[in-house]
């Protein structure tokens, strides 16, 4: 039951098939047995146990809250979870308990949504590994899945397989490593420049970043706050759309979401994409570009176009500006964001008090990482009076003409785009960290985060396994605040794909409570 | 006001005011005209013969100050610019403070509607062009009060801009004419105070009290068209008069609800404009023209002196008298200003450009503002002068006193006195025993109704106008008691009585031979010096014409 869909436990649990505290209990014992994944930082086993029990009596009555109550969830340690620590993987905010909900958390605890815990991230959601926080690396459960064993055992002989695990992706690697290995059903991410489509992809997961304005970021521990968008993980796109439904909608706390009212949708079931016009931009077919990966990208244009949609090639001039743009706006930002953690109000204080800058400055020295302090020095660099209008005006000017890029191609007739999420599949531990936090965000973000630039919303699919048995999605992106449309699309390619699901029998054996479920053993031995 | 710690003469006499409309300034220099009939911004050719025709001797290079304001107004609202914390005055500290005001990481700001609708109110009385796109920056800066590590403004496109104000300053033998002046208001910007931090140097330690953390403020910059400490004093001064009469700030400098920096710099007329420092938190009325006096004085004589002004800032030490520089190197700091990226630009509509079926909560028209501003204080005194036939300066006055005018107008409702023998007791009497014990008007034991009964005692020549003064001097004193009653019991009214007037003048005659022989010979001041023995008589109660007709009858006679 656990590798069941979002929408499927919830049909499950109001046919009373199960309670929410059996379900919650399952999933508690799933984590423990997964600890070494290392996906999440916090487990709030108490929090989640009773609002099971709530959502339990809920159900006896007849009064369950909708398709979320009873639903185990997990979300980003970058969320504000009122009486929760929210760290950020970051000794800056390490035994930070922060007094209120963020917006989107608040709106799934209101659907009767159990918080399971809080997942694992870059510090400060800065990378795209989830190898740079505080509290280690996550490992991406595909590492130890049939699947990738099976190649593995084929290649190499004698080599042991734990030291050779696969990194998640990242930042949002512990939401993405959380729904893969079935410890939850729908998980929260944050997406700046990627870091909830990146891991998805990585992670075999659906991974969907809504339009800018969207989705309330009220809560939300910011990196850029004119990119963030929180991110929306699952194992299909029915359940990513089920809970957009629920976190969609203005926030009086947020200036930058919309007034229009959202209403709350199902996906259509498409079965004709004959009047769909799908845009392959050409900028995207980058050297660095696994052949796996392209020869799957054309796949699934080719696909399209067997089933009568257009498939036109279509091009985003000015993609090749975009990471140095990137670069220079996220870290702009992100220096004066950091302004605040200073040690005086909340978080991380050094002993040290000789003055008050030299508090601040020690307390930022241990509170930030390499990577945070490196971005911080160079954002504030870009904001030098000198500097601003050579580089952050510039930048910002660059990032409206690659704004328009998207506005063009989309007034040119095509629905959506598609493309790669990223250049290959997860690579492993061991390889991944020969290059730094700066080149890897720089190489791995390359077709994610334009989307950020331009507010659009866009999703990764998975759509096959690799030679070597690992999970490579492609990603859809729509128009500004079309995300129905884009998940309608994202739905009926996933449709197509049969994406297979991730094999974890190893890990489940032990834990009865999974065993006893024949559909799971069913589904994966297919 | 105190003696400003200068070198030279005193305000008023020390300077000459240029046709520039300033005060100019002249090393042990006489002055010289003393007229500002020139109006502002004239062509340096006016400034050009003012030097030709000063001969100026070597050494003897007269100077011009120029002085720009930028002044902080604490918007009058309920809430906070940016959270729905409350605003007071002197609440317990950190009692005031919302998870925003905090900077608890993920909160985001919002803009309060009234912080808004109280800069474009002000904006329009003075006279500004109201942006209908403005924007929020960041500014940066790490200090323990300001909990994000910067405060959010509006740099780049401020919400009201080009705008005036008028204000007047006092000059002449008594200060006692008012000369009208203009500075420009280069922009209004709605910005974030900061908090309070409380040195304890005893303990080396900060206190940290965020409850002003956040509150609005209206920054006001006004362009360096002032001259002289007194200038800059008087156009605070009327800045305060308008804000409190639109409601937007209650401008109390005491309660640090308005708060001014002055940039100040030195020139020779015709020459380019010096170098300025800026002189940082004034935040008293007395001080902000005797700090700027100083720091105008101090540039000069460092000029003189072959020194050179430094572009910093300094701060104004009240006991000393003079400038510093600041410790801090705030003044130099690079703030590396950024756009909020969290708050969308600000847009206000008119009458003709609001959009059909907007929800009215959620837009601000302006055009509905400025059918809401109240009568300006301007305004308000030029009525005085017209209704009344009042002096300029004693329209000044009466506005000069938060609910002097109020009092006035209320004490003119229930007299048939003329308004200028009003105008003089309000003026003299009445604020002058305010003055004396430190009361503010409506702390005053006096009642209008009251002043307004006692003149018109007065007026129907009940008793005598120093007879008023005792009454007025009781009825202080004495709450409760009316005019008439103290009239009475004191015996103060005019003596009605002629025959015991009459015996009264002869006595005093025959008690004063030399007078009277004075008087007789000629001398008409003596005829004076009687009527005065006789009012003594009376105790004050006789009218001194009465007296004079009595007294030269019996002469005759």
């Amino acid at each position: 039951m656990l590798g069941w869909t979002l929408r499927e436990v919830s049909a499950a649990l109001k046919q009373g098939q199960i309670t929410p505290t059996e379900l919650c209990q399952k999933c508690l014992s799933l984590i423990k047995k997964t600890k070494f994944l290392n996906a999440y930082i916090t487990v709030s086993e108490e929090v989640a146990l009773k609002q099971a029990e709530e959502s339990e009596k809920r159900y006896k009555k007849g009064h369950s809250l909708g398709d979320l109550d009873g639903i185990p969830i997990a979300v980003k340690d970058n969320f504000s979870t009122s009486g929760i620590e929210t760290t950020c993987a970051s000794n800056m905010l390490k035994g930070y308990v922060p007094p209120y909900n963020a917006t989107v958390v608040q709106k799934l605890l209101d659907q009767g949504a159990l918080l399971m815990g809080k997942t694992n991230l870059d510090e400060f959601a800065m990378g795209s590994g989830s190898t740079d926080g505080i509290f280690g690396p996550v490992k991406n459960p595909w590492s130890f899945s049939e699947q990738y064993r099976k190649k593995r055992k084929q290649k190499s002989h004698g080599e042991k397989e734990d030291s050779d695990w696969l990194i998640t992706g990242g930042s949002s690697g512990g939401s993405a490593a959380a729904v893969s290995a079935f410890t939850c059903f729908a998980a929260l991410g944050s997406d700046t420049g990627g870091s909830t489509r990146n891991p998805a992809a990585h992670c075999g997961v659906v991974g969907l970043k809504p339009s800018y304005g969207l989705v309330s970021r009220h809560g939300l521990i910011p990196l850029v706050n004119s990119m963030d968008v929180p991110g929306i993980l699952t194992r299909c796109v029915d359940d990513a759309a089920i809970v957009l439904g629920i976190l969609a909608g203005h926030d009086p706390k947020d200036s930058t979401t919309v007034q229009d009212p959202v209403k709350p949708f199902v996906l259509p079931s498409l079965t004709d994409v004959s009047k769909l016009c799908v845009g392959i931009p050409k900028e995207y077919l980058a050297p660095e570009l696994s052949s796996e990966v392209r020869s799957l990208w054309s796949k699934a244009a080719n696909l399209f176009e067997s089933e009568g949609a257009k498939v036109i090639e279509v091009s985003l001039p000015h993609t090749s500006f975009s990471i140095v743009c990137y670069h220079v706006l996220c870290t702009s930002e992100v220096a004066s964001n950091m302004a605040r953690f200073d040690g005086l109000e909340y978080g991380h204080r050094c002993d040290i008090d000789l003055s008050t800058e030299a508090m601040y400055a020690a307390t930022r020295r241990e509170g930030f990482n390499d990577v945070v302090r490196g971005r911080i020095l160079s954002g504030n660099f870009f904001l030098l009076k000198e500097n601003y209008e050579n580089y952050f005006v510039k930048a910002q000017k660059v990032r409206r003409l690659i704004a328009n890029d998207f506005v063009n191609v989309f007034n040119s007739g095509v629905d959506v785009l598609l493309t790669p999420t990223t250049l290959s599949e997860a690579a492993p531990y061991t390889e991944f960290i020969k290059e730094d936090n700066r080149t890897r965000s720089a190489q791995d973000d390359i077709f994610t985060q334009a989307v950020n630039m331009a507010g659009l919303p866009a999703v990764n699919v998975p759509m096959a396994l690799s030679s070597q048995g690992l999970p490579i999605g492609l990603q859809f992106i729509g128009r500004a605040f079309c995300d129905q449309q884009l998940l309608t699309v994202a739905k009926w390619f996933e449709k197509q794909v049969q994406f297979p699901i991730i094999q974890l029998q190893e890990l489940m054996e032990d834990c009865s409570s999974v065993s006893e479920n024949g559909k799971l053993a069913s589904v994966s031995l297919k | 006001m105190a003696a400003p710690v200068l070198r030279w003469l005193c305000p008023g006499r020390r300077w000459a005011f240029a046709r520039t409309g300033g005060c100019s300034y002249h090393r042990r220099g006489v002055p010289t005209a003393s007229t500002s009939s020139g109006k502002r911004g004239q062509s340096s050719v006016a400034q050009q013969s003012l030097i030709t025709a000063q001969e100026p001797r070597k050494g003897d290079r007269e100077w011009a100050a120029v002085v720009g304001l930028e002044i902080h107004a604490q918007i009058s609202s309920n809430s906070k610019l940016f959270s729905g914390s409350q605003v007071h005055f002197a609440a317990p500290p950190n009692s005031l403070v919302s998870f925003f005001d905090a900077s608890l990481p993920g909160t985001l700001p919002v803009l309060n509607r009234r912080c808004v609708e109280a800069a474009v109110m002000t904006g329009l009385a003075l006279d500004c062009r109201i942006n209908k796109k403005s924007l929020f920056d960041r500014k940066h800066y790490f200090y323990a009060d300001l909990p994000a590590g910067y405060q959010i403004t509006q740099q780049r496109l401020p919400i009201a801009v080009d705008g005036s104000l008028a204000y007047s300053v006092c000059v002449g033998k008594k200060r006692g004419q008012a000369v009208a002046r203009t500075v420009r208001v280069r922009q209004i910007q709605l910005e974030q105070d900061s908090g309070k931090s409380l040195h304890d140097d005893l303990r080396s330690q900060t206190l940290v009290d965020l409850n002003r953390a956040g509150v609005g403020l209206l920054e006001v910059v006004l362009e360096p068209d002032m001259s002289c400490g007194e200038e800059a004093a008087a156009a605070v001064r009327e800045l305060q008069l308008i804000l409190q009469a639109l409601g937007t700030s209650r401008a109390i400098m005491a309660e640090g609800q308005l708060r001014v920096d002055a940039n100040i710099s030195v020139h020779h007329p015709g020459e380019p404009l010096g170098v300025r420092t800026e002189v940082k938190n004034l935040n008293s009325a007395r001080f902000l023209a005797r700090a700027i006096d100083y720091e105008i004085q101090r540039q000069i004589s460092e000029l003189e002196n072959g020194g050179e002004i430094l572009n910093e800032t300094r701060s104004f030490d009240y006991k000393l008298g003079c400038t510093m520089p600041m410790r801090d190197k705030e003044g130099k700091q690079d703030y590396r200003f950024m756009p909020e990226p969290n708050l969308p630009p600000l847009l206000l509509y008119d009458s003709a450009s609001l959009p059909a079926g907007a929800d009215p909560q959620q837009v601000i028209n302006i055009d509905q503002i400025r059918e809401q501003l109240p009568e300006l204080p301007s305004v308000t005194r030029e009525k005085l002068v017209q209704r009344y036939g009042m002096l300029p300066e004693h329209s000044f006055a009466l506005l000069n006193e938060v609910g002097l005018l109020e009092f006035f107008q209320n004490v003119m409702k229930e007299t048939r006195a003329e308004p200028k023998k009003v105008t003089s007791w309000v003026l003299n009497t009445f604020l002058g025993f305010l003055k004396q014990q430190n009361l503010a008007v409506s702390e005053s034991p006096v009642t209008p109704s009251a002043l307004a009964e006692l003149l018109n005692l007065v007026e129907r020549k009940a008793i005598s106008s120093s007879a008023a003064k005792q009454v007025f001097e009781e009825l202080w004193r004495s709450e409760g008691k009316t005019p008439a009653q103290i009239v009475a019991e004191k015996q103060l009214e005019l003596m009605r009585d002629d025959e015991a007037l009459e015996q009264l003048c002869r006595a005093t005659m025959e008690a004063h031979p030399q007078v009277v022989m004075d008087l007789k010979k000629g001398n008409p001041r003596a005829i004076n010096k009687l009527i005065g023995l006789v009012r003594k008589a009376t105790l004050g109660r006789a009218d001194p014409t009465a007296i004079k007709d009595v007294l030269e009858r019996q002469l005759s006679g």
